[in-house]
């Protein structure tokens, strides 16, 4: 799966983007997972009512299951315009 | 309906101008730019990141959607990213429509809606460095008008 970050979760976790084998079930799952790889990650995803997903290019949320899927995307709160 | 994400300075009256140009159809021609500012007088460039590919599909459907509710003979959105200096423009919308209320109503719901819902991010760069701009309550609130 691959996973890729932006703004400054990407600066946080150190890497735009990155490929994962995971069995996550759900997006909180996949967190979860990372947490526990490395503190930076613990960092970006401290506080997730900050952060936003998208599953293969689409807005989600963090209870969505990720069979199927094959991007995920994590970032802050979007500020276009 | 164009939509257009990329680096490169535009002219807005340039593209407002080929935008309404050869249109017998249309009554009301409404354009909004957005341009970036320095607030304190410190600003050295904007830096604007996107998710590419999201982008364009995220800008499409809100455009799409601005189409189906509105009578528009057509939209322009053009959105840049990358390093922009102050006083650039950042991004444009332009509606066309017979009647003024549904250009004017569907160039608000696209400004509303690509602030909060198109994959961009700001971050401003000063001599004392960067910091992403943080999303507002109030955008987020502006949604639920629509």
């Amino acid at each position: 799966m691959n996973i890729v970050y932006f703004a400054w979760v990407r600066e946080r976790i150190g890497l735009p983007q990155e490929t994962v084998e995971t069995d996550a079930a759900t997006v909180q799952d996949l967190i979860a997972e990372l947490c526990a790889r490395e503190d930076r990650y613990a960092a970006a995803f401290a506080d997730t009512s900050a952060l936003r997903v998208a599953l293969d290019q689409e807005l989600s949320d963090f209870s969505a299951p990720l069979a199927g899927v094959s991007e995920v995307a994590f970032f802050p709160p979007m500020t276009g315009g | 309906m164009t939509v257009r994400v990329q680096p490169d300075l535009f002219d807005a009256g340039a593209e407002l101008g080929r935008f309404a140009q050869d249109r017998t159809d249309v009554g009301a021609v409404v354009s909004f730019t957005g341009v970036v500012r320095d607030t304190r007088g410190d600003l050295q460039e904007m830096l604007i990141e996107h998710y590419p590919g999201m982008t364009e599909s995220a800008i499409a459907r809100i455009a799409d959607e601005a189409m189906q509710r509105w009578a528009l003979a057509d939209v322009l959105v053009i959105h840049r990213y990358g390093p922009l200096k102050p006083g650039e423009p950042i991004m444009m919308v332009a509606t066309a429509s017979a009647h003024r209320a549904a250009a004017f109503a569907a160039a608000d719901f696209l400004m509303d809606y690509l602030k909060s819902r198109a994959p961009f991010w700001k971050k401003e760069i000063t001599v004392g460095g960067g910091s992403w701009v943080a999303a507002k309550a109030a955008d987020e609130d502006a949604l639920k008008r629509w």
